[in-house]
């Protein structure tokens, strides 16, 4: 059987996809709202703090974080392969790193909440 | 691999001109672009934990941050390319997620059609849910 790391790469990409096909374009209107000065009530630091203090919501948003940059990573990836960019394991470990780091330091501070 | 077999290995011209020859590839690379600012957004979804986590000012600090016209146009723009990106994703469930039913396939509008459905219920639930209206 040839072994592969393509699933492993290839998964969380599919999951991420999906994920964020669901939810960024709301969360992003979220953000967008507290920009333009009409901050939803759950973006007041009490709400918000209560919400991102329960361990399943803590859960939920690391995930979320990890999918979404993953597949953002893994689409870059390949973006720079189709314009030309031949380096590709040096972008690989660039943009799968920084997917991680980013990942790990939500953790750090979901524990913090 | 080839440069042990070969001294002097071929490596094709590649260069993203080809992008323009087709309408179709510039949707695709619209699409692909959509990454930057998912990824762009995450990232500072990152930062907002971190200062949530740092207590009620730092929390205040950031909010005050966003009210700036740059990151409203950032938004905007990512905004537009998030749920460009959720279409197109959605558009292709019925190649990815093909369902048979006897000896019938679930014509491909149906299985688009529950995503986006879905997708709009999802929605308008987590503003509700937030509080935005």
């Amino acid at each position: 059987m040839a072994i592969s790391n393509k699933p492993i790469v290839w998964g969380p990409f599919a999951a991420g996809g999906t994920l964020t096909a669901f939810l960024t374009p709301v969360l992003i209107l979220l953000t967008l709202l507290a920009a333009l000065g009409h901050a939803p009530d759950l973006l007041a630091y009490d709400r918000l703090q209560a919400f991102a203090g329960h361990w399943l919501a803590k859960l939920a948003i690391a995930g979320t974080v990890f999918l979404s940059l993953w597949s953002a990573a893994h689409r870059l990836r390949i973006t720079c392969c189709d314009l030309g960019i031949r380096a590709d394991i040096l972008v690989a470990t660039i943009v799968y790193a920084v997917a991680l780091a980013g990942t790990g330091a939500s953790v750090l501070y979901l524990l913090r909440i | 691999m080839a440069e042990e077999m070969s001294r002097k290995p071929y490596v094709r011209e590649m260069t993203s001109e080809w992008i323009f020859r087709h309408p179709r590839y510039v949707r695709y690379m619209t699409r692909e672009f959509s990454c930057l600012f998912i990824g762009a957004w995450t990232l500072m979804l990152v930062c907002a934990l971190a200062r949530l986590s740092e207590g009620p000012e730092a929390w205040a600090a950031f909010l005050a941050g966003l009210k700036s016209p740059l990151i409203v146009a950032f938004h905007v723009v990512a905004l537009a390319f998030a749920v460009y990106h959720s279409v197109t994703w959605f558009n292709l469930t019925p190649k990815a997620l093909p369902l048979q039913l006897g000896e019938q396939f679930v014509p491909d509008g149906v299985i688009s059609g529950a995503h986006f459905g879905a997708w709009a219920v999802l929605s308008i639930a987590i503003l509700y849910l937030a509080g935005a209206f």
